[in-house]
């Protein structure tokens, strides 16, 4: 469903991805992981349209996203879903004008049919009651949970985490790891989750993918990494820095 | 040092031209999205209370005490001469031909310019627009034309407001506080107040109006560096939105004045 060939993508002098080559097949989970700073969030955001890479294609169901237009790229997004890392909800909005947001946009008019929609959103992030308050009143996991409903209220085929669960406490954490595997259930739905949270990374990957110096330097099954013998792997997961 | 001095003008000249295109992109964007775009009425109708509404306070106070210590002055002035009976025709005219547009401009830059610069600068370092983004929604059809469109019906209705309080005022100065001849003052000053005068304040009110959103609006739309930058972002959209209200207003003086010469 998704396909990266040869991505590279420089900002200022630096350059951050150096040619990625990355498969995510429909229905699965994939997770990146790598160091903070590495370019796993800049690889999200090249995956969306939101920034332009240097080189190389993005294929999207069978579409190179390269080149196109803004508005071009508006079909594409409506298929892809994105959870920034901050939440990115707009500040001027309550939870249920941002959940229902998508929705307004995509021309629904009848009240009944997005307010049924909106509660069902609220259920499925577990937040109903919440759905008056202004974003400056959650706290960060909620704002994250709000970002997703509104993220997957139009149901994208594919949804992108951006750091899901930085900044959370570890139950806060796990009821974020528990709504990705639930929503891939409930709905089907293609992730890429760019992490440095491990606990997180096993619990919602079919895939791992290790992002190190702008390049996948590995690429397997959980188990596969949990047993890899790599030292810069092994120093990765058990959190040593470099010797 | 001299090739340093040459370079650093050179340099300055090439960030001018390439932010001057920068704005006359996104203002051909903005027009080509409200023609072949849904426009957001509801945005548009919410702009127009933020700029139209919420700005009457300020553009009724600027035109009053413009139009009474302009009638004030020119009085002093006039009445050396014993032209005082021509107070009300240089205050009306004076008014509807510059202080009322230009000044109404300037107040709305700093209220209207700012407010616009700093929320959708805001909106871009805490990733709200890249959010629109991914949601399908063009941030111009979203931000900028129901500011545009809000602008181009506010600006003329202020900048009539402002003159037309500015000449009440001047006659109040000038009849009550100085005692001037209150029937030859309003006669003079509708014989030389014409419609070229209304049309020429009313045309460059639609011209400020456009340039103050499309300044204002691409220094929020290319804000960056948090905080920070927003604040240097608002600072520098008021400051070019004024400076270009002064520079353009100069250059329709001109133009404006070929198709309607005063009388």
């Amino acid at each position: 469903m998704i396909e990266v060939r040869g991505l590279v993508k420089g900002i200022g002098r630096q350059e951050i991805l150096r040619g990625i080559d990355l498969a995510v097949a429909k229905g699965e989970t994939l997770v990146i992981i790598g160091r903070s700073g590495g370019g796993k969030s800049v690889l999200l955001k090249n995956l969306i349209g939101l920034m332009q890479p240097d080189a190389g294609e993005i294929w999207i169901d069978g579409e190179n996203i390269i080149g196109l237009t803004e508005r071009k790229l508006a079909a594409i997004r409506l298929k892809v879903g994105i959870l920034f890392q901050g939440g990115a909800l707009f500040d001027s909005m309550t939870v249920e004008e941002n959940i229902a947001f998508p929705l307004h946009e995509g021309g629904e008019r009848d009240p009944k049919k997005i307010g049924e929609k909106v509660r069902e959103m609220l259920e499925v992030i577990e937040l109903k009651g919440e759905e008056k308050k202004m974003p400056v009143n959650l706290s960060g996991g909620m704002k994250k949970r709000v970002g997703l409903a509104r993220s997957i209220i139009r149901r994208p085929s594919c949804v992108l985490y951006d750091e899901p669960t930085a900044g959370l406490d570890p139950v806060v954490s796990d009821s974020i790891n528990q709504l990705i595997r639930r929503l891939q259930k409930r709905f089907g739905v293609t992730s890429i989750v760019v992490t440095h949270d491990m606990k997180s990374a096993f619990h919602v990957a079919d895939h791992i993918a290790y992002l190190h110096e702008g390049r996948i330097y590995f690429y397997g099954t959980p188990q596969e990494l949990e047993i890899s013998q790599d030292p810069l792997i092994q120093d990765f997961l058990l959190g040593r820095s470099e010797r | 040092m001299i090739t340093g001095f040459i370079s650093a003008i050179g340099h300055r000249v090439i960030s001018w031209v390439v932010y001057t295109g920068d704005v006359v992109v996104l203002a051909g964007e903005t027009i080509s999205s409200a023609f072949a775009h849904k426009i957001r009425w509801r945005l548009f109708m919410q702009q127009i209370v933020e700029i139209g509404l919420q700005s009457q306070l300020v553009v009724m106070i600027t035109g009053a005490f413009t139009g009474a210590v302009f009638a004030a002055q020119t009085y002093f002035q006039f009445s050396k001469l014993g032209m005082g009976s021509a107070v009300g025709a240089v205050v009306s005219v004076s008014v509807c031909r510059e202080l009322g547009p230009v000044l109404t401009a300037l107040m709305v830059t700093g209220r209207v310019g700012a407010s616009m610069s700093a929320e959708i600068g805001t909106m871009k370092v805490t990733e709200q627009i890249d959010a629109l983004r991914a949601l399908a929604v063009h941030p111009i059809d979203y931000l900028v034309v129901p500011r545009t469109l809000a602008m181009m019906v506010s600006m003329p209705l202020l900048v009539a407001e402002c003159v037309g309080i500015g000449i009440v005022a001047g006659y109040f100065v000038a009849i009550h506080l100085l005692e001037l001849n209150g029937t030859y003052y309003v006669a003079n000053m509708v014989r030389w107040t014409q419609m070229r005068d209304i049309i020429m304040a009313l045309t460059k009110a639609f011209c400020f109006a456009l340039l103050i959103v499309f300044i204002s609006c691409h220094k929020g739309l290319t804000s960056r560096e948090g905080a920070v930058g927003v604040g240097r972002a608002t600072t520098e959209a008021v400051v070019n939105a004024s400076l270009a209200v002064l520079i353009f207003n100069f250059f329709l003086t001109m133009g404006l004045n070929i198709i309607f010469p005063a009388g």
